[in-house]
Order: structure tokens, then sequence, then C-alpha cells
């Protein structure tokens, strides 16, 4: 019987020539990762273990950006927790703040994974790396111990559902879009232990930045994982990022699939998740009149040079209204000082908006942004549960970054689309020409 | 290996961050973390527990992050098992690791009800209400599960098969 990509690389890292769906299996990992709310449960789950030394000291990455720069005492405790067992076990990809990012977008920036790769991540975004044509999927600390001690982990073989994705998105539509439309059609638990495979020749069309956010956001629908095939742009990719070998799956023409879905990338708008889950997802225009406190632009989903340069395009030469909140959190040092080159983070700071150094920060309500009772954010983030980003009261819309930077400048939940570029491009031009004159 | 308690009822999609908000994340203690258990969903459920109860609860739990301080929480907040119609993968793994108890069953978890008395055999997977006299068949686990949960998490069942 056919394999799907994912079965491939399971059953390459097993030592086996065949896996089917269901098979308890145990891989061989290339890397494992955890950050600092996870690292120290599983720092302390290892102490517990007979094997005190970890498996591979180059194939394990520590990132402390949950609540760093240290948020209170209690999580400079946990990152120091992390940062000694670094040393003392000599990890090689440990990330202090200087050297760090948002870890889902850090690793492939490090050329930490490649394609072909089996990626456990005491992170539930660990799925990420799927853009790269990796098996990465998210685990919990014991696993990460487990993992860090003997370089394996156990993994029930998924079966998969298969993605066709043709044609080409509109301006303004991204890569959030398309996953969004994706987990609405299907539901938050529309892939629960399966792969979501990304085939088709509408994949040519999305950037790398927007496959990383659509696989990203593969564990908002309940999959293990999600994966894309390796094409020019992913070999690229990795030649400018990496130094590792790459190995490239295909599924097997039989390949079984559970079901196959046509999506067509052209037919799609802009996509708004409402409260309180991804699934819960609404076109643009069906959006109705929602005003808005605060809007947040990066995290792991969205916080990418393109996602920036795609908010600044928006900004560039506006204001934010009157009384917004608005907060631009770059995902990495690279992409903050790269956005920083290109002038982006003037367009926001002129614009009205706050940049942040890297940090999960309000993703995940930690600090940086928390929302109080009644209030309602838009962000380019990948959850809006319950208290997600502060006070159980609070409301948070998921978007493009596309979106979230229109939806500054209205104070209501808006598209691109209701601007108007060529006034603020001839706007922008003459405030240059006005300067130069000074 | 039995179980045996008062049921706490929840619904579809119950996500880790109700379970255990991330402003409760800068511990890693046991004890804390169950003080906060359930607190975004379910304000009672701390003062309410008793050590022994259940959790029942609909689709897709343990939702969303890969805490392993969700299961840790309700664990050592005294519950013996959660059963559910489905659980979230992570959710379900980390169960296992760190030796919670957890059974799919749908049409258990769509018909017992709050307060219900219910007895669970885990070898045999019957879930048995006894205020309501009704019998459910629970899936069994695996028997690569079964050692882990027998071990009480994987961590002692890789250092015993080390030995
Ligand atoms: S940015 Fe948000 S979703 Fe991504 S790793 Fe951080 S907390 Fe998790």
């Amino acid at each position: 019987m056919g394999m799907t990509m994912t079965q491939k690389i399971l059953a390459a890292h097993a030592g086996l020539n065949q896996v089917t769906a269901g098979q308890l299996i145990e891989a061989e990992l290339d890397l494992v990762l955890g950050n600092d709310v996870t690292a120290p449960v599983a720092i302390h789950e290892m102490e517990k273990m007979t094997v005190k030394k970890v498996f591979d000291k180059d194939k394990i990455a520590l990132v402390p950006d949950h609540f760093t720069p240290n948020k209170d005492i209690k999580s400079a405790e946990h990152c120091k927790c992390v940062r000694e067992f670094a040393r003392e076990q000599e990890i090689s990809n440990y990330f202090e703040i200087g050297e760090m990012g948002i870890e889902h977008a850090l690793l492939p920036e490090k050329g930490l994974v490649v394609a072909g790769d089996v990626v456990i991540g005491a992170d539930s975004h660990t799925c990420t790396y799927g853009a790269l044509g990796a098996f990465s999927t998210g685990v919990g600390s014991t696993d990460m111990a487990a993992g860090m001690a003997t370089g394996k982990a156990w993994f029930k073989v998924p079966s998969a559902l298969k993605f066709v994705l043709k044609g080409k998105p509109a301006p303004w539509v991204s890569g959030k879009d398309v996953i969004l439309h994706i987990i609405g059609k299907i539901g938050v638990d529309g892939a629960l232990y399966k792969s979501m495979e990304f085939t088709g020749d509408g994949i040519q069309n999305l950037t790398m930045d927007d496959r990383f956010t659509i696989a990203n956001m593969a564990i908002e629908a309940g999959a293990k994982n999600g994966i894309f095939p390796v094409d020019e742009l992913a070999i690229q990719y990795m030649k400018e990022h990496s130094m590792k070998p790459y190995h490239i799956y295909e599924a097997d023409d039989d390949a079984v699939y559970d079901e196959v879905y046509e999506i067509d990338l052209s037919a799609l708008r802009p996509t708004v998740a409402f409260p309180h889950l991804p699934e819960n997802t609404r076109t643009i225009d069906e959006v109705g009149e929602i005003k808005i406190d605060q809007v947040v632009i990066g995290s792991c989903t969205n916080g990418r040079l393109n996602d920036l340069r795609m908010a600044a395009k928006v900004l560039e030469g506006r204001k934010v209204a009157k009384g917004m909140r608005v907060i631009v959190f770059p995902a990495t040092q690279k992409i903050y000082l790269q956005a920083m080159e290109e002038g982006l983070l003037a367009t926001f700071i002129k614009a009205g908006a706050v940049v942040s150094t890297p940090t999960c920060g309000p993703c995940l309500g930690g600090h940086m942004g928390i929302l109080a009772a009644g209030e309602r954010a838009v962000a380019t983030t990948n959850r809006n549960f319950v208290g997600r980003m502060g006070h159980v009261e609070s409301e948070v819309y998921l978007a493009s970054p596309a979106v979230a930077a229109a939806s500054a400048v209205t104070g209501r939940i808006s598209s691109p689309e209701e601007l108007d570029f060529s006034a603020a491009l001839s706007s922008q031009s003459e405030s240059l020409k006005a300067e130069r004159e000074e | 290996m039995k179980a045996n308690g008062t049921v706490h009822r929840y619904g579809d999609n119950v996500d880790t961050d109700v379970i255990i908000p991330a402003r409760y994340l800068n511990s890693s203690d046991p004890k804390e973390l169950a003080a906060k258990c359930m607190i975004d969903i379910d304000k009672e459920f701390v003062g309410r527990v008793k050590q022994g109860d259940i959790i029942v609860a609909g689709k897709n739990f343990g939702c969303g992050s890969s805490r392993e301080h969700a299961p840790i929480a309700i664990k050592a907040a005294g519950i013996s098992c959660v059963i559910a119609e489905t659980f979230a993968r992570i959710f379900y793994r980390n169960s296992i690791n760190i030796g919670l108890p957890i059974i799919e069953c749908p049409e258990a978890a769509r018909e017992i009800e709050a307060g219900d008395q219910v007895e669970i055999d885990f070898d045999s997977g019957i879930i048995y209400d006894t205020t309501k006299g009704t019998q459910y068949q629970g899936q069994a686990f695996p028997e690569f599960m079964q050692k882990i949960i027998k071990a009480e998490g994987l961590i002692n069942y890789i250092n015993s098969s080390r030995n």
C-alpha cells in the first residue's frame, strides 16, 4: 500500500520499509525543542531518569521566548533553570535574548530544521516546520525529557487529509486566510490525530512565509502535523539558511487519504476567526461592524518579514485610529533588524504603533499587551480561546497582518481594500517632499 | 486498577488555556497548578473536587497548547480519570506520559451527567454509572500504552526498561 509523505518520513526514521496508519512506532529524532515554559518541567523529569546526559548536545534547541525578557521573578527562575541546564549539558543551540526569537520562526531561520527531519518540540506549534517538508509535531514536557535522553519518541502513525491548493490568491489574501478558511471548513478537530498534507500547483503562489503560517496552524485543526512538498523555493530557503543535508520525501501516487479537499486560492477572501475558536470564521464581507481596542501584529504565525512588510504597506503614511493600541512584535532579532533596515519599524512608529522586542508576550496573554474585561483585539496570532490574551471576558479576533493593520487604521475590523492607496501614496510623497524642503 | 468518584461535566473543545491559563504557567508545582485548575471555565471546580472524582467531557478535550501543566493540574486536583468523546492528541499523549488515565467513549461522554457516581475498570475499559445503572464499554489502550500507564508514566517506563 502506498504511503503519505508523513508516513514515508516516519518509516525512514523507524528503520522500516513500510508503515501503516495506526501502527505504533519508535522513531529517531533529528531535533528536540523546548521553551521557558515547557523545558523546566522536562528538565525536572529528566532528573528522575537513569540517563543523565542528553543524547546529542547539537540536536536539542532551547529557546526562552514565552516570558522573556523575564516578566517576573518566577519566569526569571524558569529561564535560569533552562540556562543552567544548557550550560551543564553543553547544549549548542541555546538562545539568550540577544540572539533569540520566537522558537518556530527562529529554528528554520537558524537552519536547525530541514526537509525530511523528524522533530518534536514541547510546544504545540512545532508543526510549523512542515513548511520545509519536515515531520514536526508538538509534544509535552515528558516526551521532551524522554527525547532529550534517548533521541527517540513513540508515535502512532497518522492517516492523512489531502488539501489540493489551486490558483493564485488575490492581493491582500495571504497564507493566514488560506489556513483560517480551511479550519473554518473542517473545524478545530477536523484533522484530529491526522496529517494535513498540502499539494497542488497553487503552492507555487505561496511564499515560504505563507507556508510557515499555514503549517503553524495545522494544530488548530487538531492535526498531528501539516506538511508541504519540497519545491525549488523550499530548497532555496534551506540553502540560504542551513548547512544540514536535507532529504526529500514524496507521497506515493497510491497513498491513501481519509479525505481530499480542493481549495481554489483565487476564490478566497480575507478571513477572520471570531471568538472563541479558530473555526468560527467569516469572510471580511460578513464581519459587520466590530469595534476594537487593540491590534497585535506578530507571533510565530505572522511575525515574519513578509508579514511586517504587508502591515507596513497598509500603515505607510497613515495613523492608527485615535485610542487604538497597536503592538507589533517581530518574531526574531534578525527579522527585527531587517525590518529596521527596510524602514518598516519607522512606518509603524510614525503610524502610532509600538514595536516590541521578539517575545511570545501578548499571544498567550503572558505580558506586553494583556486585555481587560470587555476589550477586543484583532491579532495575527493563532488562538482566540477564552482568556487567551487576558481577561476571560475579553475577545480575540484572528486575522492576517493586512487585515490587522487596516483595522488599526479604521478602529473596527476592516479590509485593506477599504483604504484608498492612491491617496495614501500621494500624501506620503507630499510629506516626503515637505520634509526635504524643510 | 479501578476508579470511583463523582462526575464533573464539561462540553466540547475544552482547551488547555481554560484548564490552566497561561498567567499561572510561571509555576510548575503540581499543587500550585491544581489550585487554579479549570479556573477560566468553572471557578467552583477547585472548591468542589474530591480525591478520586472523574471529569466527563465532549469532543476534542485538551485542545490547544502542549502544556503538560494541564493534565498535571487535573491529576494533582484529585481527578482519577477523564472520559471524553475524543481527546486532542497532545493532551492524549501527555496524559499517558504522566500516568493520568483517560478513556475515549462517545456514548458515556454524551449520557453521563454531572453529579453521577461512576466506576471505571481500566483493565476491561468498562465504565459503570451507578447513579443511572448504565454501563459502557470504553476503548482499551494498546498494550504499549498500558505498560506506560502501569509504570505511572513514560519516565518510569523508560527507566525500568533500561534496567
Ligand atoms: S507566539 Fe504564541 S503560539 Fe507562537 S510559540 Fe509563542 S505563545 Fe505559542
